[in-house]
């Protein structure tokens, strides 16, 4: 048994946990990231890039925000961590569509986005734009799309090089990954942390970061932590590569910077259950010819599903521990959009340096109150 | 069978990019950055062997039965949203 000592310990190698780790090493702090085994469930390897805005925080005005200032870092954020890294993120934040079949979804839409649009004010702005008007400065999109919206503030970047490029600036900044270091069990007291690893080994930190995804269901609880994330199973499509550029970005369907197209977006509650379904699959093909016809012969070469990780109310969590002061608990569903905040200021708030954010609004105490926990 | 337009003979039940490799050791495509590409697994997996056959672009030659008559085209570049590729 060999027993470590580092100054923070963040259980979770993906997209949060990385950027936290990356916040926290720019903040000085000596960081060790424990990394699952490659068969957990990793949202990190099978999301869909999209640096998003539209409806984030519609019926939350701090998530609004939240996002909103996210998204406005991503730019710098993406040259540190291509610097860093020597990775290309291909970040391109020129707009995105969401794209409507049925009136009423259209019509609800919009109606977020108004509210949207109230709690950010100038810092959001955004179009809905009826089908026949769409089909005049697009006309490759299909007769079967009534309406949509457009948010000039929208992007994407390509999520797996993300993952590689953020891995490569934890260990620029002196970070160490530790790989297929599944933690089984924490325990915590006056004297720090103590991990048991899957692999007999143990890991001893001052303090802890639970940023493991869907891993923080089980560890949540002994590290004093009430919230209880769940998994959603979204489906997705990746295509042949295309010469051309789509004439836009939708939050279902992208084309990453190499070509190929993915189809996603579909939700469903299936447990930890991840594989893809043959009448989901041909749903997500049907709308994509839906929305642009043209795209009726293009094969697809692979298919995946993938979980989310889902706070009872979908909305991130910041938290420190009530019982085990030095452990805190960050877990969210939109790790690629607020990646800039994971990798800046979360670092202050979790140091209590005098410039924190104040992130009460996003305290697992809210749950308590509310009947979905 | 044609290849680019020159007759190719293929054995019965030879797939196409069998075919293709034995009558040339020459790249069957160039991807988007313009880099050669040949068949490589032969059973589906790469994605290396995509050649327009029968007027249809990025065929996977490894998974397709060659055929009398069939018209093979080496692929430069990537198709294009109306199913052509770039010449
Ligand atoms: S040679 Fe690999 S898919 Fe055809």
């Amino acid at each position: 048994m060999s027993t470590k000592t580092s100054d923070i310990t963040v259980i979770g190698g993906g997209v949060v946990g990385l950027s936290v780790a990356i916040g926290l090493l720019r903040a000085g702090n000596r960081v060790t990231v424990l990394d699952g085994a490659d068969g957990d469930p990793r949202a990190s390897q099978g999301n869909f890039g999209l640096v998003w805005l539209q409806g984030k925080g519609a019926s939350y005005a701090p998530y609004a925000h939240l996002t909103s200032e996210a998204v406005s870092g991503w730019p710098e954020f993406a040259s540190l961590i291509e610097d860093l890294s020597g990775v290309n993120l291909s970040l391109d934040q020129s707009g995105g569509y969401e794209f409507f079949t049925e009136e009423a979804e259209f019509r609800d839409f919009a109606a977020d986005l108004k509210q949207q649009q109230q709690f950010l004010g100038n810092h959001f702005s955004f179009e809905t734009i009826q089908g026949d008007d769409l089909r005049r400065s697009h006309p490759q999109i299909g007769a079967g799309v009534v309406g949509a919206t457009f948010s000039a503030l929208d992007g994407h970047v390509n999520p797996l090089r993300l993952l590689k490029a953020l891995k490569q600036a934890v260990a620029a900044l002196g970070g160490e990954i530790v790989n297929d270091a599944h933690v089984t069990d924490v325990s915590g007291g006056s004297s720090g942390f103590d991990f048991s690893l899957r692999s007999g080994a143990h890991h001893g930190a001052d303090r802890v970061v639970l940023a493991a995804g869907l891993g923080a269901a089980t560890l949540a609880e002994r590290l004093g932590f009430q919230t209880r994330v769940r998994p959603q199973r979204g489906e997705l499509l990746i295509t042949e590569k295309l010469s051309e550029r789509l004439p836009f970005l939708s939050s279902t369907i992208r084309q990453t910077d190499e070509g190929g197209l993915q189809i996603g977006g579909t939700k469903a509650d299936a447990g930890y259950d991840d594989s893809e379904t043959l009448d989901v699959m041909a749903g997500l093909a049907q709308h994509a010819v839906t929305v642009l016809p043209t795209l009726h012969d293009l094969r697809v070469v692979r298919a995946w599903g993938a979980l989310r990780v889902m706070s009872p109310d979908g909305h991130p969590v910041y938290a420190r521990s009530s019982t085990l002061p030095g452990a805190y608990l960050v877990t969210c569903h939109s790790g690629v959009t607020l990646a800039p905040f994971h990798g800046g200021a979360l670092a202050q708030w979790i140091d209590d340096t005098t410039d924190a954010p104040n992130l009460g609004a996003f305290d697992e105490d809210r749950f308590t109150l509310s009947p979905a926990a | 069978m044609t290849l680019d337009g020159a007759p190719i003979e293929a054995l019965p039940g030879d797939t196409v990019a069998a075919a293709v490799l034995a009558h040339s050791g020459k790249a069957f495509r160039t991807t988007a950055h313009e880099t050669p590409r040949a068949a490589y697994c032969m059973m589906g997996v790469c994605f290396e062997c995509l050649l327009e056959i029968d007027g249809k672009a990025n065929v996977q030659g490894c998974m397709t039965v060659a055929e009398d008559g069939m018209v093979v085209r080496r692929q430069n570049g990537l198709r294009r949203l109306n199913g052509d590729t770039d010449e």
